[in-house]
């Protein structure tokens, strides 16, 4: 087994050290990228779409199907972990986390043997010591929560004049939620952001962003060509219209990423059954 | 652009790379991955790609070694290889 899958990777490797002769040079001023798009980033993004900040100019307009595949790969993602590890009924275990578990008891059994009984109180013991709410942490998570969400909030809206948008919006936004989750633990959590709720939200995301894009079809442009959605906004031209609607996807990327990697952590931490986080 | 500094970073990014790679307990490891994205975060803002440098302290730093701590406590924490 291991000599076929060095032989895959030997042949795969192969070639793709073929395809990359064909690739421009490093630097090479004649390539596609230096020659004339990234000048054109350069110069034009701003009176094209008024936003000064061109990654976020690139990354939601002109890059936009790139990015809307990107959320749909972080949606997949969260999807694929649940459909892995979630269990429904609660009882059972996924498949790996299960064989794991029973390999580690049963090494630890045999080396132990007699005297495992009073061991064994004492780590049921210190755990939970452990699983007490601890004052400080939950104190200083109260006070830090509000401006973490702030902060997320700003970095989304944000995004067209400063380093940031959706994605790293949405990330912070979903630290915020697993710092909680940590804090005051996962069920604790699950009662105020349910599962439920963050399914619906994560699907939202990729709905506002895709549907951005099936909006601008139905007004007869190409798909995520903003610039006809001037029609729909109130008293903007289709410069702002580009630039509005960067803010709508981003919104939209924000969505899912919180969702999707808080649906992950609550999975990852408690077997799937959503019972009891770290 | 400060050579002197990417030099230094682009060093330690190696060794911490490295020792992510050799030690045994996958706790430890996940930590020094942590470190190893903050250097690279470092790099990039030095850079000038502040995006992606944001991005990486974001994901790479944060929730990702979240996500690996978290599998670590609920699987095992020793290596196998």
């Amino acid at each position: 087994m291991k000599t076929i899958g060095l032989l895959s990777v030997l042949f795969t490797g192969i070639l793709l050290m073929i395809a990359v002769v064909d690739f421009p040079d490093w630097g090479d001023p004649h390539s596609p990228a230096n020659s004339y798009l990234s000048t054109h980033y350069i110069e034009d993004v701003e009176e094209e779409t008024a936003v000064p900040n061109m990654v976020t100019a690139v990354l939601a307009d002109y890059r936009a199907f790139d990015t809307m595949l990107e959320t749909s790969v972080v949606f997949v993602a969260g999807i694929a972990i649940f459909a892995i590890l979630r269990s429904i009924d609660g009882t059972s275990l996924a498949g790996t986390t299960r064989r794991l578990q029973r390999r580690g008891r049963s090494k630890k059994e045999k080396r132990k043997g007699q005297g495992r009984n009073r061991r064994d109180e004492m780590v049921a013991a210190a755990e939970r010591e452990a699983a007490k709410p601890d004052l400080i942490v939950q104190t200083t998570v109260r006070l830090l929560m509000p401006t973490i969400q702030l902060f997320a909030l700003y970095v989304i809206a944000h995004g067209h004049h400063s380093p940031g948008g959706g994605f790293q919006g949405g990330v912070i936004l979903a630290a915020g939620l697993i710092l909680v989750a940590m804090s005051f633990g996962l069920e604790n959590t699950l009662a105020q952001v349910p599962e439920k709720l963050s399914l619906q939200l994560g699907n939202l995301g990729v709905l506002i962003f895709a549907g951005t894009g099936v909006l601008c079809l139905l007004l007869g442009a190409n798909f995520l060509d903003y610039h006809v959605l001037a029609a729909i906004y109130p008293a903007t031209d289709e410069i702002m219209a580009r630039s509005h609607s960067m803010l709508v996807v981003e919104i939209g990327v924000g969505f899912t990423v919180m969702s999707m990697l808080y649906l992950i952590y609550a999975n990852l931490s408690s077997h799937g059954d959503l019972k009891k986080g770290l | 652009m400060i050579w002197q500094f990417d030099l230094i970073i682009l060093v330690f990014l190696v060794i911490t790379s490295l020792i992510a790679l050799r030690v045994r307990d996958l706790m430890s490891a996940a930590m020094i991955l942590g470190v190893y994205s903050f250097l690279m975060c470092l790099l990039w803002a030095e850079m000038g790609a502040v995006d992606v440098a944001f991005t990486e302290a974001a994901v790479g730093a944060g929730l990702s070694t979240v996500f690996l701590v978290a599998t670590i406590l609920r699987t095992t924490r020793r290596s196998s290889d």
